[in-house]
């Protein structure tokens, strides 16, 4: 057992430096487009929580972004009322994405199949709606301008350049992922993935099944309030664009292009899909929708496991290769 | 009042079709008892209002002088009553080794620890390896469920049901599917099973039943038949009949 | 008086365009298990055939509804061979992701071609004149709608109760392999459930477009809507949807004319509630 651990411990410090050193890059290389590349890591979270009950608890949803903007709006409304500690204003996006997954996890753990996608949906809809129509509090559909955050610790404060809000949000990306990878490999993570795969045997192992996924949701709630978070800090503005449908069905898209069910799936999905979006939008949006749809149809017919699924069986396929040979 | 375990007049309905009628028996620990019959006699569905997987019409199920009933499937795991399926519901992408040791951290209420490493509590380790050791599934139990052979993945359900202490556990054919050569090892597991626990068996291969049970019930038709020593039953006219004449389909019609 | 009077025939006309278009949707999903998200993509296209025959070619609105219907269907054959096929009896999420994707491919080509703008499609002088009922008076266009949607209703019934073909599609639909098994050709049972879905979903894309305007985002925009409906309903089951269609349609305009500011804040807060109450909607099969 300890040689198989050791060598998982091993691999997982090698993919979390890598991530690291993928930021770092990022930063060196790209200095023009902070922006955009902290943009990238709010919609990795918001990714990663979509994993969190799509990928290894089995739950299809396509309203994430209702946690995603519980977070945003949470951090956007304390900042304007003058809470702009950074770090509190990320503990704030979390704790109110939690409670937005708490309710999700509550209602749409009721039905099951196409029901539960369309609860999914319409729940998106209504925070969508209520977003828009609590003005006061929201800026409606104008958003939610003039977050003044102040400095991270005091001292680094929040430049135009995104120079802070980056490496802030990288530091973010980085502990959420550790502490991921400890909740999917608990005992509790092991079930979510029993559970995923087969609830009536789960059942008979003596273990409820409601309570464990509305735990998960409430986990990925905070995971995706924090992204929700860290955009409101980043960009200044929440908009009634960080509660919708379509960042909902966008998010399962990058989700599904990396892989269901693996961490480091739903960050290069995140940021390949990202990284396309903004070349090819550019160019023309329309483009980019059929070009969006083409690749959704190329991963189901091609690729089912998403680019790690692909990984996966080419590693897989050498490895029995090798043990052929010898 | 000594018995471990008693269900009272179960019934169960499915719209107008009763597919159990009025089925009492009662277990006391350490019994060993086949239950038995044709194809549809409502064996599996049995298994199923007894575990709490459906609901009976009338009837109670009683676990240690206190009234299951009412109770869902996962409580009455909890207070003792464990199956296994008939069809093997294992997790594919999961080794023995991790479904044993998801089961025992369950029974101890660590299963829905969200921080904690799921390898490596030393007291679960030594009990997941005298379990898997017992049923002979050390040497795969670090493969992949979907790896390994039906009989494995058979016994691996049985050592689940193990690793809930169970007071009386349900064998929804044990060996079914399992090849004959393979019949032997599951054959033995049963026997290493602990003598305090009571067993009900639901089986078609007639030679595991006549050398494990004590006692033999025989359901047709939704009721029970019979219920005797197991030399008893090949003589029974109404066993006979139930297994070689239309009377399950009779008594369906009527 | 009035006003309620108005309410429950605008909620009437434009719960029957939701219920023809979604009744195909209804039937692929409940009958053929696919969840196909880009079922209003088709009643988009026909809209743009209707359109483009109706005001470009100068056509007369049946000759344009009817172009609309079969062009869809055409349209359609290819897209069910090589693409759903390849997900009937696939999990969910895989059906769902697939059909995003044709969704979001037809948004883009079609924009590409026709540009953004909504397209109407001109009505005829009868249709566009108000009729005097007695008590009241409807636009015609309205009471057109109302009668296609009784018609599709009561035309399906027979279809699938007392027709053959509606004898193949049910022991399709209870056990393939067995009707498989029996002689039912089911894969030709399944194209032609779904050409007939398709075409349904263009007769309600061309006259419901009054109500659901035409334009690029149209798949998009009312995919929640259309699937609202049938999840209410219950898939498969037609007098689900009639019961959806009409009540749905009710909250929506009742919440349009008294509480315009609000939205569709009260459809939302409708489909949650009725959803958790019915989560396998109104006349849902148990699964």
């Amino acid at each position: 057992m300890s040689a198989s651990t050791d060598r998982r411990w091993l691999r997982d410090v090698i993919g979390i430096a890598l991530i690291i050193a993928a930021g770092l890059a990022g930063y060196w290389l790209f200095p023009d487009n902070l922006a955009l590349l902290t943009r990238v890591i709010a919609a990795a979270l918001l990714v990663l929580s979509i994993d969190l009950i799509t990928g290894y608890c089995g739950v299809a949803t396509l309203g994430q972004a209702s946690l995603f903007g519980a977070g945003a709006y949470a951090a956007g409304i304390a900042c304007v009322n003058g809470i702009t500690e950074p770090v509190t204003l990320i503990l704030i996006g979390a704790v109110a994405g939690s409670v937005a997954g708490l309710l999700m996890g509550t209602i749409m753990l009721r039905a099951h199949g196409l029901a539960q996608l369309v609860l999914s949906i319409a729940i998106v809809q209504l925070f969508h709606e209520a977003a828009n129509k609590a003005s006061a509090y929201t800026g409606g559909s104008d958003g939610l301008a003039g977050l003044m955050v102040s400095p991270l610790f005091g001292m680094f404060a929040f430049d135009l350049w995104g120079r802070t809000a980056y490496l802030f949000g990288l530091a973010l990306l980085v502990l959420v992922f550790i502490i991921l990878k400890f909740v999917v490999s608990s005992p509790f993570g092991m079930l979510c993935r029993g559970i995923k795969q087969d609830p009536i045997r789960i059942r008979a192992m003596g273990s409820f099944v409601f309570p464990v996924l509305l735990k998960m949701f409430v986990i990925s709630g905070a995971v995706a309030g924090m992204g929700g978070a860290l955009a409101a800090i980043s960009t200044q503005v929440v908009g009634l664009d960080s509660v919708s449908f379509e960042l909902s069905a966008n998010a399962l898209v990058m989700l599904v292009l990396g892989g269901l069910g693996s961490l480091y799936g739903a960050l290069v999905g995140t940021v390949i899909f990202m990284g396309f979006e903004h070349f090819v939008s550019a160019i023309n949006p329309f483009h980019w929708m059929t070009m969006v749809g083409a690749l959704l149809i190329a991963v189901v017919l091609a690729a089912p496991g998403g680019l790690s699924g692909l990984l996966d069986r080419f590693s897989a396929s050498g490895h029995r290769a090798k043990r052929g040979k010898a | 009042m000594s018995d471990l375990f008693r269900v009272e007049g179960l019934t169960k309905n499915f719209g107008g079709l009763a597919v159990s009628r009025n089925i009492s028996l009662s277990m006391p620990a350490g019994e060993r008892l086949a239950l038995i019959g044709p194809n549809g006699a409502g064996k599996t569905t049995f298994v199923n209002l007894v575990t709490g997987q459906i609901h009976p019409s009338a009837g109670r199920v009683v676990l240690n002088g206190e009234d299951v009933t009412k109770l869902g499937a996962v409580r009455r795991v909890r207070k003792g009553l464990v199956r296994t399926f008939q069809v093997t519901r294992l997790f594919s992408q999961m080794t023995p080794e991790e479904h044993v040791t998801l089961t025992v951290l369950q029974r101890e209420g660590k299963a829905n620890r969200i921080l904690s490493r799921f390898t490596g509590h030393s007291e679960v380790v030594g009990e997941v390896e005298s379990i898997l050791s017992t049923l002979g599934l050390l040497d795969v139990a670090r493969r992949r469920v979907g790896e390994i052979a039906y009989g494995q993945q058979r016994l691996l359900e049985i050592g689940i049901a193990l690793a809930l202490r169970p007071k009386v556990l349900l064998l929804d054919e044990p060996a079914a599917g399992v090849p004959s050569s393979d019949t032997p090892r599951i054959e033995q597991a049963l026997e290493r099973l602990p003598p305090s626990l009571a067993v009900l068996m639901i089986e078609h291969d007639m030679d595991l039943v006549f050398r494990f049970a004590k006692r033999v019930v025989v359901l047709a038709a939704g009721e029970i038949i019979f219920e005797g020593l197991p030399s008893e039953v090949a003589a029974n006219e109404k066993v006979r009949e139930a297994y070689l004449g239309n009377y399950a389909h009779a008594r369906r019609i009527a | 008086m009035q006003t309620v009077l108005s309410i429950a025939i605008d909620a009437f006309a434009y719960g029957m365009a939701l219920f023809i278009i979604c009744i195909g949707l209804s039937l692929t999903m409940g009958l053929m298990r696919v969840v196909n998200l880009a079922h209003g993509a088709f009643a988009m296209i026909a809209g743009y055939i209707a359109s483009y025959a109706a005001r470009d070619l100068g056509l007369g609105y049946a000759v344009a509804i009817f172009l609309a219907i079969i062009g869809t269907v055409i349209i359609s054959i290819p897209i069910e061979r090589l693409l759903y096929r390849r997900i009937y009896g696939s999990p969910e999420l895989t059906q769902v992701l697939m059909t995003i994707g044709i969704t979001f491919c037809v948004i883009g080509i079609t924009n590409y071609f026709f540009g953004p703008t909504l397209k109407t499609i001109p009505l005829p002088g009868s249709l566009s004149q108000p009729i005097d009922v007695g008590f009241k008076t409807i636009a015609a266009h309205r009471l057109f709608v109302m009668a296609c949607g009784l018609v599709v209703a009561g035309g399906l019934w027979f279809l699938i109760e007392k027709t053959d073909f509606g004898i193949k599609l049910r022991a399709t639909v209870d056990n393939a392999a067995m009707a498989d098994a029996l002689g039912v050709r089911t894969q030709v049972v399944y194209a032609i459930s779904f050409a007939i879905a398709i075409g349904l979903a263009a007769l309600g894309g061309v006259v419901g477009a009054e109500f659901l305007p035409i334009e690029p985002y149209y798949a998009l925009r009312y995919m929640v809507t259309f699937l609202v409906v049938v999840s209410v309903g219950g898939a498969g089951s037609i007098p689900g949807a009639v019961v959806a269609c009409l009540l749905l349609g009710a909250v929506d305009t009742t919440g349009r004319y008294l509480m315009p500011e609000f939205g569709n804040f009260f459809f939302y807060a409708a489909v949650i509630a009725i959803v958790c109450v019915f989560p396998r909607g109104f006349f849902g099969r148990a699964q």
